[in-house]
């Protein structure tokens, strides 16, 4: 109890010294995140502190079924580059907190419904990970939630939390510092860090972000949310891919080394898998010999590395344990519509 | 303090056997956090030791620090085991320039067991990669994987038990593996997409197919200049257990060095010897699983200026792997007979001479005629007996 008391002190102390606005450490990452200012507990709930808003994305990245919570904080508001992507001046931050809704044993399966505020009576909270724009570039940082949920501390090895989701046990697993850079690092040349999310395309509200200060006003295309049954399966299906595959799977992405390529550029059906055959895949093929056979899910390598949950056949390979039975289904729909054969 | 952290220790053990997949496996939390941070905090320059001793492990390491040694105390002392691994493609994930690995071993990967993607400079000394046990489809693809790396030295490493390539170098630009033994994987050595690779002095032996010279379409380059001397290629008769759909998996048990649809190759002054389908095949992709709508425009499908010479064959050619070799050996050679030395699908462009030139009068050239459904099989060596100038040294840069 008299622990709770000192934790809870620490975060008003946190809050107390820059009420305004996010703490920007522009050298070294503090142990606690409260020492960032950029969320604070508020009526026992976890809420955006100061100046920092939260935004909700058009395609999210799939992290077994949590919720998540983003924050972005910016000293002046960004320009859009040429690609969709915002150009932040050093100071910025952003967050985003993987949480789930409490059940009575384990975690729920539900709708993440957004929002900028979580009741922590009712959910579990398991990490959150700052990208913060300092001189040199982005750089991760990642705290882990204690069971109170008073406090996240600095954890830079990452870490194993097991959690039960609907009665299910599983390891839900908490990257290494180096692992952010195996999403948040799509250019192998340039090996820079840059946010995945907190882009143009990507923002589901962006006049709210111009009106906020967050961005300058602009007119890029926007990624369309796959969820939405009211557009093509060829575009939910291209967008799901984008959001959860292209950081990798890019002409200059750590896996360009497979030769596939699932950015929303890439016009050349091969690229995107039909009729390809795999190059270092391993287990990974399921004895299957094309990563999209047409009309044949079952028989598609694409779909069978979705679905499993083995690390060495597993896509992604970082960032879930547990398979996304939407998302798969998604991309077996989507394969099953396609006409043709690979002539095998 | 002692207490709390004994406590603390005691939780993190706990927590980690409910999520491994093999609950036996006792996870050394304390170490994996202890190298992960090390490796996190890597400088150029830095040493990074393990210690002697097997240290179980459950999520993959990685490495994106340039310039960094990790040294252990010799491949059967200082042992990274990752039976219990629940999360990361690979044990060890390397990104960083100029690193060196020696001296130490890793176990049982789920995936690939040491990865080096995208980078410039990489020494791998005296190291061991090994999926213990009988070898299984479960194991891990890769033992050692450099990927779309330069200036490559491999030396004095040892493979065993790969469900695809135990040595695979691919997409790579200045490469040495020697001095190395490979056995017991599907692939031996396996040289991918590569340009200037010299491969020797190794041991490739129980493999399916003991030294791989492949080209695969859709990929960042082709392959290029490949030297194979040198080298003990024997006995690589072992039944193929690659994940079906694979490209090795096409490989036939009993395959000693095998070329598909690189260019610029010389094989040379090895000893290959008992490989029981044969001890040399020059194949072109088309007779493997993939079709031809699978690869681009660009992609060159035929082996072009192979030049075979100066080896000690023997034996081997008896016992063919698959229905169509099987009955292929049994028409032409009769069931006592064997395979000449060299094995070749036949497949070539259109009025154009591949130079296959196999420039040793002791072994034949048999041409299994794929292009013409077999119709026509034949011993025919007269065409190959031709020669090639001879490909340079590889040199590295940056050792």
């Amino acid at each position: 109890m008299r622990r709770l008391a000192l934790i809870a002190a620490g975060w008003l102390a946190a809050c107390s010294a820059a009420a305004d606005g996010p703490v920007f450490h522009a050298e070294t990452n503090p142990p606690s995140l409260s020492d960032w200012n950029v969320l604070s507990i508020k009526k026992g709930h976890l809420v955006p502190a100061g100046k920092s808003l939260v935004y909700e994305v058009n395609a999210p990245l799939f992290t077994d079924y949590a919720h998540k919570m983003r924050t972005v904080y910016t000293p002046q508001a960004a320009s859009v580059r040429g690609d969709g992507s915002l150009d932040y001046p050093v100071g910025s931050i952003l967050s985003k907190t993987f949480y789930y809704p409490d059940g009575e044993s384990g975690v729920l399966r539900t709708t993440d419904a957004g929002g900028d505020a979580i009741d922590l009576s009712n959910h579990r909270l398991v990490e959150t990970r700052l990208l913060v724009r300092r001189e040199a570039g982005w750089e991760p940082v990642s705290y882990v939630w204690n069971d109170d949920e008073t406090e996240a501390v600095l954890k830079r090895t990452g870490a194993v939390v097991p959690l039960t989701l609907e009665g299910e046990e599983f390891a839900y697993v908490v990257p290494n510092e180096n692992q952010c850079a195996g999403c948040h690092v799509s250019d192998m040349t340039t090996r820079k860090f840059h946010p995945l999310g907190a882009t143009a395309p990507q923002f589901k509200d962006r006049s709210a972000m111009v009106v906020a200060g967050i961005m300058r006003p602009d007119t890029f295309t926007a990624q369309i949310d796959y969820t939405d049954a009211s557009y093509s399966l060829n575009d939910r299906a291209r967008s799901y891919l984008a959001a959860n595959c292209a950081h990798c799977h890019n002409p200059v992405g750590p896996a360009d080394t497979s030769g596939l390529d699932l950015s929303l550029n890439a016009d050349d059906l091969r690229a995107v898998g039909r009729c390809k055959p795999p190059i270092a895949a391993g287990s990974g093929t399921g004895g299957r010999i094309f990563s999209i056979q047409p009309g044949d899910p079952e028989g598609s390598i694409m779909p069978y590395r979705m679905a499993s949950t083995k690390p060495g056949a597993m896509m992604p390979e970082l960032g879930r344990t547990l398979a996304h039975e939407e998302g798969v289904e998604l991309i077996r729909s989507w394969i099953a519509e396609m006409d043709g054969d690979c002539g095998a | 303090m002692m207490r709390y952290l004994i406590m603390g220790t005691a939780l993190m053990l706990a927590a980690c056997s409910q999520g491994s997949s093999e609950p036996d496996v006792q996870t050394d939390t304390a170490y994996q956090d202890q190298l992960q941070l090390a490796l996190l905090d890597a400088q150029p320059g830095d040493v990074i030791t393990i210690p002697a001793g097997v240290h179980s492990l459950d999520r993959g390491l990685s490495l994106t620090a340039d310039g960094v040694t990790i040294r252990g105390s010799g491949m059967d002392q200082s042992i990274l085991s990752f039976k219990g691994q629940i999360a990361g493609a690979e044990g060890l994930l390397i990104t960083g320039d100029n690193v060196v690995l020696e001296n130490f071993a890793v176990e049982d990967a789920k995936g690939d067991a040491i990865k080096i993607s995208d980078t410039d400079g990489v020494t791998i000394r005296g190291v061991r990669v090994e999926w213990t046990g009988e070898p299984t489809t479960e194991n891990g693809a890769y033992g050692l994987y450099p990927v779309q790396t330069t200036n490559v030295l491999i030396e004095d490493v040892v493979a065993i038990g790969a469900s695809d390539a135990g040595i695979y170098v691919g997409q790579s630009k200045g490469v040495i593996v020697r001095n190395s033994r490979a056995e017991r994987n599907v692939a031996g050595i396996e040289i991918e997409n590569t340009q200037d690779a010299d491969v020797y002095g190794n041991v490739a032996t129980d493999n399916t197919g003991g030294i791989l010279v492949f080209n695969m379409p859709g990929l960042t380059q082709p392959g290029a200049r490949v030297r194979v001397f040198d080298n003990d290629v024997y006995e690589n008769d072992r039944g193929n257990f690659g994940h079906p759909g694979t490209p090795v998996a096409s490989i036939p048990a009993g395959s000693g060095v095998v070329v598909t649809s690189h260019d610029d190759i010389e094989i040379f002054e090895n000893r290959i010897r008992d490989n029981r389908t044969a001890n040399i095949i020059i194949s072109s992709v088309y007779s493997s699983n993939f079709a031809d709508t699978s690869w681009s425009d660009t992609f060159d499908p035929y082996p072009d200026r192979i030049h075979v010479h100066s080896n000690i064959l023997s034996g081997g050619g008896n016992r063919p792997d698959g229905m169509e070799l099987k009955a292929a050996k049994l028409v032409k050679f009769g069931p006592t007979g064997r395979f000449p030395h060299v094995l070749w699908d036949g497949f070539q462009r259109d009025g154009v001479d591949p130079q296959i030139c196999i420039e040793q009068p002791d072994a034949e050239v048999f041409n299994a005629d794929l292009p013409g459904e077999s119709k026509n099989m034949r011993v025919e060596t007269e065409p190959h007996r031709c020669t090639l100038p001879r490909l340079p040294e590889v040199s590295l840069t940056t050792l």
